[in-house]
């Protein structure tokens, strides 16, 4: 146990200072995309992609995750990715809804 | 080679009396996480499947100041973040007076993001008149599912505020343990974590420019 504590505390604040720098950085880019309006499917994927990395970076780095034993991802992290893909099922269904609109 | 294997093995799947390497409180944390995750995965799952269903899904976030106003929401959170991982950082190296600071500065973050978030809502609710209910764009479900998501993450700053002041008064009186700042920092984290993808859900994909 000691070890990982330890590793947890020799990461430098700077490495802190620089993730906290690439969220900010990732986040004027989302911004931007707003801003320039890219087409919805493009800025959909666009967005979801940088969430997906700004999430890694706090969870590795703020959550400290990247130094916890290995065993401890691999027993919360694929449930979870595997629940919330189950919950995509439903996703086809909004478009079908979207076609029965009366126009 | 194999032995290796064998060894990396033995290092990841080692049982014993602490699995995981860490606390129950870390783990018991950890797990409240994950839970509370598949929530909120939930809700914005939900909120993409009425957004896409609804052909006429209102856009009322004006670049200046609806967007403006959210990113510098989004730079507060972010930035207490790194406040939150510097007080664990001072607590893991012994230096409780400064970490009582670091927590201060993140509740104050937290504070900050509640006060601009409430700003937000009173100018949806009284300017443009958008409700749980009704709103001027007839699509009622924008409402519900705009307070829902938004609502429950602004109640889940609210405690983690309340949380991070029971915690600096502990460190500052001697009694919390470093492992204690570090429990209630995954929980800071987490909270900043889900605005991530709050922000461009809600918002960005929302903008009228």
């Amino acid at each position: 146990m000691e070890t990982r504590s330890a590793t947890a505390a020799a990461v430098t604040t700077k490495t802190f200072v620089w993730v906290w720098v690439a969220l900010l950085a990732m986040t004027v880019v989302e911004v931007l995309l707003a801003y320039f309006h890219v087409p919805l499917l493009i800025m959909l994927t666009a967005l979801m992609g940088l969430s997906v990395i700004k999430g890694s970076l706090i969870i590795a780095y703020f959550m400290h995750l990247k130094f916890e034993r290995f065993s401890l991802f691999l027993t919360l992290f694929p449930m979870l990715v595997f629940c919330i893909l189950l919950l995509f099922i439903f996703m086809p269904d909004s478009f079908r809804l979207m076609e029965m609109r009366p126009r | 080679m194999a032995e290796a294997r064998t060894e990396t093995w033995t290092a990841t799947w080692s049982g014993g009396a602490s699995p995981f390497a860490m606390n129950s409180k870390k783990l018991g944390m950890w797990l409240f996480i994950i839970s509370d995750a598949l929530t909120f995965s939930a809700l914005l799952v939900a909120y993409t499947y009425l957004r896409l269903a609804t052909p006429n899904w209102p856009t009322p976030f004006h670049f200046s100041p609806s967007i403006l106003f959210a990113s510098l929401m989004t730079f507060v959170l972010l930035s207490s973040s790194l406040t939150m991982v510097m007080g664990v950082h001072s607590m893991n190296h012994g230096r409780r007076r400064s970490a009582v600071g670091w927590i201060l500065a993140t509740m104050a973050g937290g504070a900050a993001f509640v006060l601009l978030h409430a700003t937000e809502w009173r100018h949806l609710i009284v300017e443009e008149g958008v409700t749980p209910f009704a709103n001027p764009w007839n699509e009622p479900l924008f409402g519900a599912t705009f307070f829902a998501l938004t609502g429950l993450h602004m109640t889940h700053v609210i405690v983690g505020v309340i949380y991070l002041g029971v915690i600096a008064i502990g460190v500052g009186r001697g009694k919390f343990k470093p492992e204690d700042v570090e429990v209630s920092g995954l929980y800071w984290h987490f909270v900043d974590l889900v605005w991530m993808f709050i922000f461009p859900l809600v918002y960005l994909m929302s903008v009228h420019i």
